[in-house]
């Protein structure tokens, strides 16, 4: 019982700034704090008008979604490898692919740019930030699709093959759907990393910044803090329906290939 | 080409002669991935290693080898200031955010209907996956001179002043980041505390052990991998943070990664960034080894 009054008390704590959010984004005064002065939308309107910040959007859409798809392939790659026997090494490999994990994201980003812009003196945009997001989305890839392929059982495929499907339709008709909710899964979660990522983005963006460095910037200014909660809110809003459909995915993953939920994306 | 493949073959024949066919596919599969972290992650990992040995010479890289960026980290006493106050806080953080976390991950493993197991563990995740950088920022309107915390306390008259010990030094930096890393930490004590063998607990408890010393002597020591798997997790990536500490820590609480920052994208001196981030590296790599096998020793000792 007292772990359970810890344990809710714990959710409030983790919850505590997002709950702020909409409170400020609908409340009628240029300045964030306490007390509350009233109702307004107009932030929300102001939204609707800023150029420069549907640019930073449509940036950050375009890259959340190529590194959705190629992250989730590579992902696809080594769970399915991963599912297959073990062969010297394997875990290694695996290993370090999963690295990204661990690693200071710093780390990341000032490594890829002196190697993209010091080394091969390449100019930085949209497509160098889509490299650096798969590197770091690959192992969320990867954690959830071992769900997805881990219980799947293999004489379901075999039976395919003896069956007289090639090795390539076997795959694509039997174990391909049997999956596939991973794979949506999979890639919600991965479009859900790359568009909040500022650390790696901030380094490698070019002329075109995405969404959280366009955010970054205007929390300079007082002035547009009450517009960054209105954007806040909407933005928390889309990722728990999107976080939503990823879990639901998520289970319906495990049960269709026959396992047993444990619950959690790692 | 052919001669190419033959000879290839009569490599891999040597090698590889033992493999099954699932084996290869799993090999070829396993490529693309790894080629891929390969490529941009080992590849730009050796760039910066090598870049720290250069220098730069106002616009212009000086690609002599030379160990002077190294020596002025180790002679400049702000770099070394700034690498102790950035593993201390990532201590702290860690410590933090481990303790508070087991018990969370006790609870949805012990206590909860394994039905509801995973709606707890997504209601924990969610908050981590929404808007970083707005989250931060969030906590400088809870934290601050007219924040929630002192109208809320100034409202019910538990202080008369606000209080200022809480926002731009480090405990705001250090409150902000075991927030942000808090799911991080559940998630792996929660699948080591999962696998744990239940009839184990009840032999204990049947030997006459009291639940908490069945906790101390039983659960505990089993869990013992997933706390040093929350440590890493939470520990290491710490130290790469630079949002927490430019938006929270005000001038003194500024971090190493703030350092790297600025090198990089303001003074333009790659090869001094290049250094700092590994000295870095290096140092949080030797502590969280040096965790590793301090764990070891004590489970070891224990069987």
């Amino acid at each position: 019982m007292k772990l359970r009054i810890y344990a809710i008390a714990y959710l409030i704590f983790l919850y505590a700034p997002i709950v702020l959010l909409p409170l400020f984004a609908f409340n009628d005064a240029t300045i964030i704090a306490f007390p509350l002065t009233g109702f307004t939308t107009h932030w929300f309107t102001e939204l609707t008008q800023n150029a420069a910040l549907h640019a930073a959007v449509k940036n950050s859409l375009i890259i959340a979604l190529c590194t959705a798809i190629f992250a989730t392939i590579l992902g696809l790659c080594a769970a399915r490898a991963g599912a297959m026997s073990a062969f010297p090494g394997k875990k290694g490999i695996v290993g370090f692919v999963m690295l990204p994990l661990v690693l200071p994201e710093i780390i990341i980003a000032v490594s890829l740019l002196v190697i993209l812009r010091q080394v091969l003196g390449l100019s930085l945009g949209n497509w160098t930030i889509i490299l650096a997001h798969v590197l770091i989305c690959t192992p969320f890839s990867i954690a959830i699709l071992n769900g997805a392929f881990g219980a799947l059982d293999p004489a379901m495929e075999e039976a395919a093959l003896d069956l007289g499907e090639t090795r390539w339709s076997a795959f694509r008709l039997v174990t391909l759907p049997l999956v596939m909710p991973g794979i949506i899964s999979s890639m919600l979660i991965a479009f859900t990393i790359s568009l909040d990522e500022f650390i790696i983005a901030f380094f490698l963006t070019g002329s075109n910044p995405t969404m959280p460095v366009y955010i970054w910037g205007l929390l300079r200014f007082p002035s547009s803090l009450p517009v960054i909660m209105a954007l806040g809110t909407i933005l928390v809003a889309l990722s728990i329906v999107l976080l939503t459909i990823a879990e639901i995915f998520r289970r319906r993953g495990v049960r269709r290939s026959g396992g047993t939920d444990t619950g959690g994306f790692l | 080409m052919i001669f190419v493949r033959k000879s290839l073959s009569i490599a891999d024949m040597g090698k590889l002669s033992n493999l099954t066919g699932d084996q290869i596919r799993g090999i070829k599969l396993l490529g693309l991935p790894f080629t891929y972290a390969l490529l941009l992650l080992a590849l730009p990992l050796g760039a910066i290693v090598l870049f720290s040995f250069w220098t730069q010479d106002f616009m212009t890289v000086d690609t002599t080898f030379t160990t002077r960026n190294y020596q002025e980290i180790w002679n400049s006493p702000i770099y070394g200031l700034l690498l102790r106050r950035s593993l201390m806080v990532s201590g702290i953080v860690t410590l933090v955010t481990v303790l508070l976390a087991y018990p969370v991950a006790y609870f949805i493993s012990f206590h909860v209907k394994p039905s509801k197991k995973s709606l707890w563990l997504f209601l924990i995740t969610i908050p981590f996956w929404t808007s970083y950088l707005i989250r931060v920022f969030l906590w400088k309107v809870i934290l601050g001179y007219n924040g929630v915390i002192n109208s809320g306390l100034l409202e019910l008259g538990v202080i008369t002043e606000p209080l200022t010990f809480i926002l731009y030094n480090v405990n705001a930096v250090i409150i902000t980041l075991a927030h942000a890393f808090a799911p991080f930490a559940i998630l792996p004590i929660f699948v080591v505390l999962e696998k744990i063998d239940r009839s184990l607990l009840e032999a204990s408890q049947d030997l006459g052990e009291s639940k908490f010393s069945t906790f101390l002597r039983v659960t505990l020591p089993l869990s013992m991998p997933g706390v040093v798997g929350a440590v890493l997790i939470v520990f290491i990536p710490t130290i790469g943070d630079y949002v927490t500490p430019e938006l929270m820590g005000g001038a003194g609480g500024k971090l190493i990664a703030n350092m790297i920052q600025t090198q990089f994208l303001q003074l333009n001196n790659a090869p001094l960034g290049a250094a700092l981030a590994i000295v870095a590296m290096v140092c949080v790599t030797a502590i969280s080894l040096f965790f590793v096998f301090l764990n070891r020793k004590y489970l070891a000792s224990r069987s």
